[in-house]
Parts: structure tokens; sequence; C-alpha cells
């Protein structure tokens, strides 16, 4: 007995700490948005009840903002984990010299976003950047065009996160046997088969983790759409932060904005919940 | 090198199934694995690869297989030289020490493996695996997983998934070390059987000499990266080519005692602590043409005799195994000597002060500088 009292008490401060910072400003957003917030500010708030759910869900804006929201995971989740797994691959052979490539794919785990962005707006930038120089210009300039402003966005992303899916790659080829590997080798197996039938089974857990993992910091990613592109053009890349970063200090509508993160939550929640049902499947765990 | 000590069996090749020829391994480490080695294998016949640990078995196997690539020297397999072919094009199989299953696989799926990396129709495959497995006895464990079978059983799936595709040699690194002392024995057997079976040939790496011995045709033995002796096992306990060999197989080891030598001009002799042995004739006429000095004999303690001979020994220690009695002796000098007899032979007990005989016949001498046998 005293010492599930102690243990209550030892749970206790954590417990503070999420209840001040996570359950209640969780459970006050989702209050927020029952209320309409004025026109002009001074004028009292106005509760609406789900009203204001149901128009801000079924907005057009917010259906774009959800649609470039997928559009860039897609982009940049798969696309991200195979050139991290297909480094990883290349780096994981014994030769002399190989950790010099290790230091250099590992790289990008030492910058930031804001880094990332700076180098890619630089290189992409149509007055000095690197495409005009090669005379790859686009009209208007790749970060300002419509068909491409997503996708830079989304390569630059890939390009940060690359140290980091590589570093997490490695690690998991590491813990393969190099016994496996070999007695693939003995039974006739070439390069491509060992990595079907061997890396990818056994590399599953790390790969299922990255997929989850990753798909959830692609719903969160925010800095380099600041950076780059501030949503635009003409909300191409309003993913779902920007939308409710621009909504809450451009247009200072709190009811809104409280209402798109809850919806950003949910659509985040149910995403992990069906990757874990749908992909939990295929994964293989050694025991 | 002496004739024995090397790995030459056919000269043109012919009848060879795995050849190694001068072939070296230094390490990009800096160590030197593999002294220049010689090791022909016959077609349908085991070789047991023995040495202690860290004398280079593994890597000589995996020269073979092409999982490492010799420094220096020529691997063949059958008549192919394939010092460039990859280890998946060489037609060899291999049985790990940690048997290598693939764990996300079924049994079924490991054993069709090989088969199926190589391009084998699906009905071929099923009919080879039944086969496989009814060989081995897997057949109720097809669709276990790796993790859900015992350590004998994951055994066999790895010998089953060696043997389905028939290849041209079996290279096996210590497949019964991780198998408890009863199941290594029982089996040991099953892959006599199996070797004899399947007239299969076999590299067979263990630093167990009692396994050498059962299961090889002949052994090879290496220390430090050098082939030490090569032949069948009775030859190679009966002529150890050297010191090493000498000490390395049989248990408990060969006694060794160092010994001078006197010659006049009737006879060659040898002074021990406390005796002075004779030689018999053709060893004395070798030990002289040799011309050293100081030798080292060596016997079997199945061939010391308690029966109060001419060397003089106290008993240490009498150590009873049931069938048989190991009596560790001490000559004048120190020098241990252990006799092997039979458990009901004259009851020598700790302290008493006995005398030796060696049968001259069982005598083996080495040079006591180069370690090398004094041939007759
Ligand atoms: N990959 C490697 N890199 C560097 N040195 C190695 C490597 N593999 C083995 N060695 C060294 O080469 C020598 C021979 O090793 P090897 O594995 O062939 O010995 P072994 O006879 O199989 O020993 P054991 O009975 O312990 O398995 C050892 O000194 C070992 O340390
Ligand atoms: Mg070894």
């Amino acid at each position: 007995m005293r010492e599930a009292g102690l243990a209550y008490a030892l749970v206790l401060p954590s417990l503070v700490v999420f209840g001040a910072f996570i359950f209640y400003p969780f459970v006050r957003n989702f209050y927020l948005g029952f209320f309409r917030t004025p026109p002009f500010p001074g004028l009292p708030k106005k509760g609406v009840g789900l009203t204001q759910y149901r128009e801000v869900l079924t907005s057009h804006d917010f259906l774009n903002s959800v649609k470039v929201t997928v559009l860039f995971a897609v982009y940049t989740v798969p696309t991200g984990i195979a050139a991290g797994l297909g480094l990883a691959v290349l780096a994981h052979q014994k030769l002399r010299g190989i950790g010099i490539y290790r230091t250099i794919f590992s790289s990008t785990v030492a910058t930031s976003v804001a880094v990332a962005s700076v180098i890619f707006g630089t290189l992409l930038n149509p007055n000095v950047g690197l495409l005009p120089w090669l005379g790859l210009q686009t009209n208007p300039s790749i970060l300002q065009n419509p068909s491409w402003a997503l996708l830079a966005v989304a390569i630059t992303t890939i390009w940060q996160n690359l140290g980091l899916s590589f570093i997490l790659m490695s690690s998991g080829l590491q813990a393969i046997p190099d016994e496996l590997l070999e007695a693939a080798q003995i039974d006739g197996a070439g390069a491509w088969s060992r990595f079907r039938n061997v890396i990818v089974p056994l590399l599953s857990p790390t790969i299922f983790f990255a997929v989850v993992v990753g798909s959830i910091f692609a719903f969160q990613s925010f800095g380099q759409i600041e950076l780059l592109t501030q949503g635009g053009p003409t909300k191409h890349t309003n993913v779902l932060t920007y939308f409710i970063y621009t909504t809450l200090q451009q247009q200072q509508d709190d009811g809104k904005a409280a209402v798109l993160a809850i919806a950003l939550f949910g659509i985040t929640l149910l995403l992990t919940l069906v990757q874990m049902r749908l992909l939990e499947r295929r994964v293989f765990y050694a025991r | 090198m002496t004739e024995a000590a090397r790995g030459d069996v056919d000269v043109d090749g012919a009848g060879i199934a795995v050849s190694l020829r001068e072939v070296t391994k230094t390490y990009d480490n800096g160590v030197m694995a593999l002294g220049p080695i010689d090791l022909q294998v016959r077609k349908g016949e085991l070789v047991s690869l023995l040495g202690p640990s860290g004398c280079g078995k593994s890597t000589a196997l995996r020269i073979i297989a092409g999982l490492e690539a010799p420094t220096s020297g020529t691997v063949r397999i059958g008549s192919r030289v394939v010092n460039d072919v990859e280890a998946k094009d060489r037609d060899v199989s291999m049985v790990f020490q940690t048997y290598a299953l693939y764990p996300h696989m079924s049994v079924q799926r490991n054993i069709e493996f090989p088969l199926k990396s190589r391009g084998m129709p699906r009905d071929e495959r099923a009919t080879r695996v039944r086969e496989a497995a009814r060989g081995l006895g897997l057949e109720g464990l097809l669709d276990r997983k790796p993790a859900q079978l015992s350590g004998g059983q994951r055994q066999r799936v790895a010998l089953a998934r060696a043997i389905v595709r028939r290849p041209a040699a079996f290279l096996m690194d210590e497949p019964l070390s991780n198998l408890d002392a009863k199941l290594r024995v029982q089996t040991r057997a099953e892959l006599i059987e199996l070797h004899r079976r399947l007239a299969a040939t076999v590299v067979y790496v263990t630093h167990d000499q009692v396994e050498a011995m059962t299961m090889g045709d002949r052994i090879a033995i290496l220390d430090r990266g050098v082939l030490q002796q090569i032949g069948p096992p009775q030859a190679v306990y009966d002529e150890p080519a050297n010191l090493f060999v000498a000490q390395f197989i049989g248990s408990p080891s060969m006694n060794t005692i160092g010994a001078r030598v006197v010659a006049d001009s009737e006879a060659v002799a040898v002074e021990l602590p406390g005796a002075r042995i004779m030689l018999p004739a053709p060893t004395g006429a070798a030990v002289a043409r040799a011309g050293a000095d100081d030798v080292v004999l060596g016997v079997r303690p199945e061939h010391v005799r308690i029966d109060g001979g001419q060397l003089p020994a106290t008993v240490s220690v009498v150590e009873s195994l049931g069938h048989e009695r190991h009596v560790v002796c001490r000559l004048d000098d120190g020098t241990m000597v252990i006799v092997r007899e039979a458990a009901d032979a004259s009851p020598a007990r700790a302290g008493d002060a006995v005398g030796l005989s060696v049968p001259s016949e069982h005598l083996h001498v080495f040079d006591a500088g180069s370690g090398r046998r004094v041939a007759v």
C-alpha cells in the first residue's frame, strides 16, 4: 500500500506537467472552436456550437490545405526513406574509406530546417541560384511556380531529413547479422535478391517506424514553408500548419485556428492508427 | 615441407572437388591469417580442418566459399579456377556455426531459398524440399519459423538448406558446436551417414579433435595459418609430423620428455631424467643421421606402463573415469607423464614411487629445435 502511494507521488509531477501543457490546452482548444471570433477586436465572442467546425472543415481553403499536406507527405516520406535506405545499403560495405561516405551521408543531421531552407532558397533563387546558372530557368521562378513550388519544398525537406533517415536505416542494417547476408550469397542470391529477401524483411520494423514518425513529421512541417514560399504561390504550398499559423497570426481568428488545429490533430491521429493497422501486419519482428 | 604435410593427392586435378594452391590471406588489419597453404579435397571425401582457435580454419573455409578473397594463390572448385567467381556462383553450400537461418522465413522457405535463387521451377522445388526435409526428419516443422525450433532442429534445417541443392562441395564451420554434448554425438553420426548416403564432398571445420578424427576421411591440422599435416586420422595419430600435431591429437595428449642423444659405436641411446633408453636400430640410425643432440621423446599415455620399468617416477594424482584411469606421474626433473590404463590395473596411489616402461616401438622422436618428427 505504501509503495503504491509512493508510486503515485512519483508520477504526480509529470501528471501535473502533462495536465498543464497538454491536456488543458487541448481541451481548451477544442472549446475555443465553439466560439466565433468577432470581426473587430473588442467585441464579445459569440458561441456558435458546432457551426464553426462544420464551416471550416468543409471550406475550400481547408480541403486545399489537406490536399497540399497529404501531397507533401507523399512526396517526402517514401522518397526520404528509400533514399536513406539506398545510401545506408551502399555505405554498408567493408571498403576502405567508407567512413568518409558515412560522415557525408549523415551530415545533414547537423543542419536545421532553417539552414536547409536558406541553402535551397539560394540554390533556387532566380537571380543568383544554381538552376538559373545551369540554364534550368522556369517562368515564374521555381518557388513562385504553382507546378513546382511544393515539389521544391519537398526536395528541400527530403534533403534535410536524409541524414536522419540514413542513420536510422544504417543502425537497422547493423543489427542484421552479416552471416545472414553471407548465407544468402552462398544460397545464390544476387545483390537485389539479398536486398529484397533478406534486408527489407529484417529491416521492416525500422522502416515501419520511419514511415509512422516520418508521416507525423511531414504533417507538422512548418519552417521550410515559412522560409521558402509562405504558403504560396496562391496557396499551393499552404500546408495545414501554415494555414493555422496565418489564421492565427495574420487574421487573428483564434476560433477558426482552433478548429484547424483540432483537425490537424485528428488527421494525424487517424493516419497513425491506419498505418499501425495496415503496416504492422507486414512487419517481421524477430523475437 | 614433408610429403605428409602437403595436401597433394592428385597432380592432374581429376577427381578433385576443392583445391587450394599456395593460398595466403592477410587481413586489412595486417593479420596474416593463412600462410601459404595447399589443400586438395577429393570428390566424395570428408576432410576435417582441425586446429586451435584463431588458427585460420574459418578463413580457409570462407576463401573456398568466396566470402573472403585470398591475398594470393589459386582456389579451384572442380577444375574451375574460382578466384574471380562470386560466392553465389561457386556451387558450394555452407552450414554456419550459428546456422544463419533466415528468421523471417518458415522452415519450408528457408530450405527452398537456394533453389528459388537459382530459378528452379516451383514443383521441382517442392519435391526437392520434401525430400530434404524427409531425409532430416523435418516434415512436421515446415511451417514453423526458426525462432520456434530447438537448437538441434535449427541445425537440421541448416543442413537441409545446404543439401537441397546438391552442390559440388559442402562447407561446414563448426556446425555442431552449439549443440549439447549428447545431441552432438548423435548429430555427428547422422552427419557421417548423410555424407556417405549423398557421397558428398565436405570440408568440415572443427576445433574438436574427436569430431575431426571420427568424421574425417582425412584430417588437416592447422596451426597459426600453416598446414601442419594432412592424412587419414589413424595415420596422423600414429605418425604425427611434428610436436604440435603430436600434442594436439589424442586425449590425454601425448607425453613429451626432453632427452639428450648419446651415441656410441654400436647403438644410439637417449638420456632421460633418471634413465637411459636404447633406441631400436632404425630409429637410432635416423636420429644419428639427423645429427640432433637434443630431442623430445613422445609417447602416448596408453603406451606407458607402470610395471617397475627403468624410468623412475612418482605418482602425483590418480583420475578415475570409471572405465579407465589416468595416472599422473612426475619424473625426477618434474616432467609430467600421464599413464592411461584400465580401471582394474594395478592400483597405484598418489605418492607411490613407481617404475615406468615405454615400449620402444611406440616411441616418437622429435627434433627439439624444429619440433619435427625424426623420420625413420
Ligand atoms: N575479418 C577479419 N579481419 C581481421 N582479422 C581477422 C578477421 N577474421 C579473422 N581474423 C583473424 O585471423 C585469424 C584467423 O581467424 P579465423 O576466424 O580463421 O580462426 P579460426 O581458426 O576459425 O578460429 P575459431 O576456432 O576461433 O573460429 C585470427 O587471428 C583472427 O583474429
Ligand atoms: Mg572459426
